[in-house]
């Protein structure tokens, strides 16, 4: 590098490595923002397992039970039912 | 078998106009029958810069909602064989495109042997923008080296693959990333988000840089799809995406600052 290249360099900011840090950081948050919300299908999923479970069991709406827990390498859908009790 | 492709990119004045006129011009110049669908409704700036704005009869509105056909309201363009212009309609009425109604004008382009469908997006992640890419096969996401745009493409990406037709079936919209109004001397200096970075913060694979050039206005001012301009650096770009689309290998060009001129140079040269 020659001398008057290296004046030149130091004189300014290089801004555009600032507006990437800002930007990995900004983007990485709202990725992990989203992925920490309940999945879109998860009312639909819920209601249509209740139609198969109904076909053999009457239970209740609040009987029926889905989450998802979030993990660092993957998530868990948790599905608890109860089931009316047997004589 | 026809391919749907979306050009989007969430935020506005990033060149998806440009580039499906571009694009799609250049399609059909390898002789692909392509038809280009504005779906900027309110705001149809297509049909201007492929310079067919006088010939505009019907939109893409009226053959929803039957009051012409397909055939009546496309526009057959005069300077590329097998290229045809769906315009928008100026109607304020955010609601006239149902998914029901853009669904079937695909399928009958499909059925008339279109082989690509390009969708030219409004800005923003609304209605217009969603019904643009949800009958979407790829996508070419738009982005300037700045970044809210770049920010707005991530956002972008995550409705492609959550929200796509393609994506509730199960299946995921092949993405590709343009850059576009890029200028390698202000990179250089460390004025401009850089193609690499750009590439490592979205991670899509890049299918052309194309940089910002006096031409694109030009284009724009005569109504002729840059790409036409077979001199200017900007339709070169343009071209190389086409190809590599279709498959080709084809290096980047224009993509290195000019030579910086020494001080004896600037003086004498
Ligand atoms: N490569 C480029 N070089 C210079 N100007 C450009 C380039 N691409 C687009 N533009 C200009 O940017 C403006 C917005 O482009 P447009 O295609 O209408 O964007 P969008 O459809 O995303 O809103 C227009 O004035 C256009 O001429
Ligand atoms: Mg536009």
């Amino acid at each position: 590098m020659g001398l008057f290249s290296f004046f030149k360099q130091n004189k300014k900011k290089n801004t555009a490595n600032l507006a990437k840090e800002r930007l990995q950081i900004l983007i990485a948050h709202e990725h992990a923002d989203k992925s920490r919300q309940a999945p879109d299908y998860l009312p639909k999923l819920k209601d249509e397992i209740l139609q198969v479970i109904r076909k053999y069991v009457q239970v209740n709406e609040k009987d029926v039970n889905v989450n998802v827990e979030k993990g660092s390498d993957y998530d868990v859908l948790e599905l608890n039912i109860t089931l009316p009790e047997s004589r | 078998m026809s391919k749907v492709i979306v050009v989007t990119s969430g935020k506005g004045g990033v060149g998806k106009t440009t580039s499906s006129a571009a694009f799609a011009s250049g399609l059909a110049d390898r002789g692909h029958k392509t038809a280009v669908i504005d779906f900027d409704v309110g705001l149809r700036n297509l049909d201007l810069i492929m310079g067919v704005e006088r010939r505009v009869v019907y939109d893409f509105v009226n053959v929803i909602n039957g009051e012409s056909t397909l055939k009546q309201a496309l526009i057959k363009d005069k300077r590329v064989d097998n290229l045809y212009i769906l315009p928008a309609s100026q109607t304020r009425d955010k609601e006239a495109l149902s998914k029901e109604g853009v669904a079937s004008v695909i399928n009958e382009l499909k059925e008339d042997g279109f082989e690509y469908i390009v969708c030219d997006s409004p800005a923003g992640i609304e209605k217009g923008a969603f019904m643009a890419l949800y009958f979407a096969d790829e996508a070419i996401v738009v982005t300037n080296p700045e970044v809210s745009s770049v920010r707005d493409s991530d956002r972008i990406l995550g409705i492609l693959q959550s929200r796509s037709k393609a994506a509730e079936e199960g299946r995921s919209v092949k993405e590709h990333l343009l850059i576009t109004r890029y200028s390698p001397d202000r990179v250089e200096d460390g004025d401009m988000l850089g193609m690499d970075d750009i590439v490592e913060i979205l991670s899509v694979p890049l299918i052309g840089v194309i940089p910002e050039s006096e031409s694109v206005l030009q284009a724009s001012n005569s109504g002729n799809p840059v790409i036409l301009d077979k001199e200017s650096k900007a339709g070169q770009a343009y071209m190389d995406v086409v190809s590599r689309f279709l498959g080709e290998n084809v290096p980047l060009r224009f993509i290195k600052a000019e030579e910086k001129k020494g001080f004896f140079k600037k003086l004498f040269g």
